[in-house]
């Protein structure tokens, strides 16, 4: 094997003073590159011993087994053997292929090839030979790298004055700015393509995603450093687990693995190759598996069929995630292994729908409290398991039914049979409190359609469900995410079925609640309305109602479901119909998006240009409906209001504050009558300054051109106002003349 | 201020100038014909007939004698206002598409369309102006700027006829000198002094001089107007609409830009008049605002002329109308941001 040294020391001639001078520098600079030109080029050892006559068989063979074996096709011309001086051959071979991707290939699918009994081949890179042979024995420790500290990921919470984030992408403009209340949003970072398409908040809104080509990186911190980067090449979507720790990815292109891809927990690997879907660690950056997705592509762009997003559900503390395979299994998976739970998928016959309970704030005050489970605090009770909801539709004679289970035990802890279901949607209490399963039913003859409502309270002994049955089909559902309310849009219009885009479909309003008899009950219907989305506070009690999708109507309504809450103080109310007012409405026109704000305070509306080009912007209301902000900007594309996590105060420390709110509030509303002011003076001030820009510009360009018209010599003819002002007032003198009489005098 | 609606066209308006003193208005369209009107009641004072084609653009001399007009039947004609008699006819070898008179009016720039092989071009003509021999002129323009690169679309006489300036359909306003006596032939990379890409690749609708014309407001389909000193060609301020703008107007009493455009009228049937927003708006000249909105044309508002001494404004719709408002009291007692942020007469 000639080397760097071999070749430079090859040039004859040289006298040997030249042999003392150091040329290392030299070699270094001049030395060749192996791995360019002989990529394509593999050792096979492992071959058996040979003499020369035998060569051409022997080649043969070895060209048939790669045809068969890998299918590459190999030169005879391209092999060489070598031979000992007693004629015997060494036992390796050397094979040129058509090219390096082949002789990838031929590494990976031949190395371990058993030959026949007593040879099994171990397949090369004839450039990696010296590297190996060269490989130090001795360990040598890596360098500690320096620990650097990161930016405090959470800074944005200690905002003096306790203000939300947002972020605005415009054009290819991506900016995060601070929301005011009363001037437009404060920019803090601005950057120009940060991503290519959209971004995204984690669930408690430490990171910002966006999208690359190559991947999708994570930005985090004051000063918006980039906090991981996730190397998975065309993913367009990404899916949070609920505490941020997990993430799941998802690319319409199959994963490809290069040969020149690093290697490393964070990179995909051979197996992973044709899968669409990654899943990751968060902190780490490091890959943990990856799933295929049988998707068809008949379907048209855009429009996969048999995929649904998100791929794998969470359950509400990262412990599992699962995924449903449509008719068959429900497969859950543990974390951080990713193993399938028992080794075992649950077993369903015709699955078709599931969900995890999520985390109310009690069960997670429960889990801080147990700890690990090894020590726990007097008092503290285990945990709750996590629990799923699925159903299976009807079947032959088996009626339909839906069935909770908890997890990990697989132990089934109330199921419940229906009857002429059609369709059933999951919905559950966003704290975990209640499930409702949205029943749509048909009658014998199929011919209309009516909705049941079965309401499953989870924190009762063996799940209780009652059940509440409406007329009319329901297109939307919600619960208020704290409390015991719950807000549906119904619809009887004959257009609802058509389901044409843009038409305006005529619905129904109603509001139900736990009523404090013990069972929940219909608390007010508005009828003739448009509303088609319901968007309840964070907070629970407001409600914006909106009109999305239509082309003619853009209505938002606000509701507050507890008027009298402070008038009452807590008693109840004679009549709870009464408690459900319209405290706003608005219109935004072309309205696209509708987001609340984390804190319940504000209520952010969008026009994106992805859905139309009509007046893009967005407008900022508050929780009253009263509208704060309004922009309208060219190539609007989102905003999206920063997610805030779990609050940190203890219940003590949260009723504290709610006590002395008044005091507080007064404090603050002291702070913002200054800012106003302030703001206003500084207003104030810009215009005046604009003003006197103006002044001294036109002063100047006044007496450049007087100069000018003097260089000239010629009179101004231009149509100056104040000119034609004295033109069209001319004074005109007449002086008339009357003779009123005339004598004659003869002066004699 | 309730508008006067002029309905004597039957196409849509290419351009309507009000006469030096703002008692006449003239007002061009595809369909031919020159009106003249009275602004102050609406009443026709007559026609200019003679134009085979859409008629593009119209220009009235200081004292009001004589009317230019251009032309797409590729002619540039000449007019006593008076009676109606065509004194002069040019033929060029495409549309004449913008005309406008120099500030002493002894001058004519004529802006000719690239078609068919022809390159776009400015050409400047000297106009005789004697009673007697005036329907004799000169055929042989005094001077002619070629456009080798993107073509021109409106042009304008800078204070004293010292330059011209050209605004194209790339968005770029460029600037000329122009002497008088000396005129100098060419093409435009020869002869441009200096340019300004002001409405970002898109092209310039409308180029309207201030009184003094020291600065200038070009209007362009890129959603803007923007106001450029006529000397440095720097851009002072920028109007940012939601629309395509086809009009742009500076009042010369009052701190306001008038605008208007709204959706290109091949759009116009697929949407709704809402989100066409044909109304003409008023942006305030130095704070970059906007101060208020007029509805009324049913489709996009071509052209905008504000009375020299600021008393009304017109504008002309692709809808055929002419609407004059003659300003209230209130307009220009108003002191919108307060008396201490209001602009004296002479600086505006």
């Amino acid at each position: 094997m000639p080397s760097a040294q071999a070749i430079t020391n090859g040039t004859n001639g040289l006298s040997l003073e030249d042999e003392d001078i150091d040329f290392t520098d030299i070699e270094q600079k001049y030395a060749l590159r192996f791995d360019e030109g002989l990529d394509d080029v593999i050792l096979v050892d492992g071959v058996p011993v040979i003499n020369q006559s035998r060569q051409q068989r022997l080649f043969e063979t070895i060209q048939k087994r790669f045809k068969s074996h890998a299918g590459i096709h190999v030169d005879l011309e391209g092999m060489h053997i070598p031979y000992g001086p007693d004629g015997e051959s060494k036992g390796y071979i050397f094979i040129e292929m058509a090219s390096p991707e082949d002789a990838a290939l031929a590494i990976r699918l031949m190395d371990g090839y058993a030959f026949d009994k007593k040879h099994r081949f171990s397949v090369n890179r004839f450039t990696d030979v010296e590297k190996l042979a060269n490989l130090s024995e001795e360990y040598v420790e890596p360098p500690e790298e320096e620990y650097k500290s990161k930016e405090h990921l959470r800074s944005w919470l200690s905002d003096y004055s306790g203000r939300d984030q947002l972020v605005i992408c415009r054009g290819d403009d991506v900016q995060i700015a601070w929301h005011n209340k009363s001037s437009q949003p404060e920019v803090a970072h601005n950057r120009t393509r940060w991503t290519d398409s959209y971004v995204q908040w984690s669930p408690l809104g430490t990171f910002l995603a966006t999208f690359r080509r190559q991947g999708i990186e994570l930005w985090g911190g004051s000063s918006w450093d980039r906090f991981m980067r996730f190397a998975h090449p065309g993913a367009r979507l990404v899916d949070f687990s609920p505490n941020e720790k997990y993430m799941v990815t998802w690319s319409h292109e199959p994963i490809q693995v290069p040969d020149n891809l690093p290697q490393g927990p964070q990179y995909f690997s051979a197996e992973d190759e044709g899968n669409r879907v990654a899943v990751w660690e968060v902190r780490t950056g490091h890959l943990l598996r990856t799933f295929p997705v049988q998707q068809d592509d008949s379907a048209g762009p855009g429009q996969l069929k048999g995929f649904s997003w998100p791929f794998l559900k969470w359950s509400g503390d990262d412990k599992y995630c699962a995924r449903l395979t449509p008719g068959q299994q429900i497969s859950v998976y543990e974390l951080p292994s990713m193993g399938l739970l028992d080794k075992k998928s649950i077993k369903i016959e015709g699955v078709v729908d599931f969900e995890w309970c999520p985390l109310g704030d009690k069960d997670r005050d429960a889990i801080e409290a147990w700890g690990d489970g090894k020590n726990p605090p007097k008092g503290a009770k285990k945990p709750k398991d996590n629990t799923l909801v699925f159903w299976v539709p009807e079947v032959d004679n088996q009626p339909a039914r839906v069935t909770v289970m908890s997890v990990p035990t697989r132990e089934v802890l109330r199921s419940k049979n229906l009857f002429n279901v059609s369709d059933c949607k999951l919905h559950w209490h966003p704290q975990g409190d209640y499930l409702c399963v949205k029943v749509d039913r048909h009658t014998k003859t199929k011919k209309s359609v009516f909705c049941n409502l079965e309401l499953f309270r989870m924190r009762e002994k063996d799940l209780p469900v009652e059940v509440i049955e409406l007329k009319d089909p329901l297109t939307a559902f919600a619960w208020e995410p704290q409390g015991s309310h719950f807000a549906v849009i119904s619809s009887n219009d004959p257009a609802l079925g058509a389901g044409a885009p843009g038409i305006t479909v005529k619905t129904q309003l109603s509001f139900f609640h736990l009523h404090p008899k013990g069972d929940f009950r219909l608390l007010k219907t508005l009828d003739n309305k448009t509303c088609n989305t319901l968007f309840w506070s964070p907070k629970g009690r407001h409600i914006v109602v909106a009109t999305l999708g239509s082309s003619q109507k853009f209505d938002l309504e606000w509701y507050d479901v507890d008027f009298a809450h402070e008038i009452r103080q807590g008693s109840a109310s004679a009549d709870p119909s009464e408690d459900v007012k319209l405290i706003g409405s608005g219109e935004h026109y072309g309205i696209t998006d509708l987001e609340w704000d984390p804190s319940g305070r504000y209520v952010a509306t969008s026009a994106s240009v992805w859905r139309h080009s009509l007046e893009n912007g967005f407008a900022i209301w508050d929780f009253k409906g009263a509208e704060l902000q309004k922009h309208v900007q060219d190539k609007f594309k989102q905003i999206l209001w920063r997610p805030r996590p779990r609050t940190m105060l203890s219940k003590e420390e949260q009723k504290k504050v709610r006590r002395n709110l008044r005091e507080i509030g007064k404090a603050f509303e002291e702070e913002d009558a200054a800012e106003e002011s302030n703001l206003a003076l500084a207003h104030r001030e810009l215009y005046q300054r604009v003003l006197n820009e103006w002044k001294t510009w036109r002063a100047r360009s006044r007496a450049e051109l007087e100069e000018l018209r003097k260089e000239y010599g010629k009179e101004s003819v231009a149509n100056i106002p104040q000119k034609l002002e004295q033109e069209a007032t001319e004074e005109v003198q007449e002086w008339v003349e009357e003779i009123l009489e005339e004598t004659e005098e003869v002066v004699v | 201020m309730r508008p006067i609606l002029l309905s004597g066209h039957e196409r849509s308006l290419n351009q309507i100038k009000f006469n030096r003193e703002g008692d006449l208005l003239f007002s061009v369209s595809k369909d031919n014909i020159v009106n003249a009107w009275f602004s102050h009641n609406g009443e026709r004072l007559g026609t200019y007939e003679g134009h085979n084609g859409t008629v593009w653009s119209v220009d009235v001399d200081a004292t009001s004698t004589l009317l230019i007009t251009g032309s797409a039947d590729n002619q540039m004609r000449l007019w006593e206002v008076s009676s109606g008699k065509c004194l002069f006819v040019w033929e060029f070898n495409t549309a004449a598409k913008r005309v406008a008179f120099s500030e002493d009016s002894t001058q004519v720039l004529v802006v000719t369309e690239a078609r068919m092989g022809y390159r776009g071009a400015v050409q400047v003509f000297r106009i005789n102006r004697d009673p007697d021999t005036w329907t004799e002129q000169s055929k042989q323009p005094t001077r002619t700027i070629t456009f080798s690169g993107p073509k021109a679309t409106v042009a304008a006489f800078a204070p004293l006829d010292q330059y011209i300036v050209t605004g194209h359909e790339n968005g770029k306003v460029a600037l000329y000198y122009h002497d008088e006596k000396d005129p100098e032939t060419g093409i435009d990379a020869e002869l441009e002094e200096k340019s300004v890409d002001a409405h970002g690749g898109e092209v310039i609708t409308d180029l309207q001089m201030s009184s003094d014309r020291t600065y200038f407001v070009t209007s362009g389909k890129d959603k803007s107007a923007k106001l450029i000193d006529t000397k440095t060609l720097q851009i002072i301020k920028t109007y940012a609409t939601e629309t395509p703008l086809n009009s742009a107007s500076i009042h010369p009493t009052k701190p306001y830009i008038i605008v208007g455009g709204g959706q290109e009228a091949m759009n116009v049937t697929t949407t709704s008049a809402r989100q066409g927003r044909f109304e003409t708006r008023f942006w305030h000249k130095v704070f970059e605002e906007e101060c208020a909105r007029l509805p009324g044309h049913f489709g996009p508002i071509n052209t905008i002329a504000i009375h020299p001494a600021g008393k009304a404004y017109a504008s002309g719709g692709e809808d055929g109308y002419v609407r004059v408002n003659w300003f209230d009291p209130g307009f220009f007692n108003s002191k919108l941001y307060g008396p201490d942020l209001e602009l004296s007469l002479e600086d505006q």
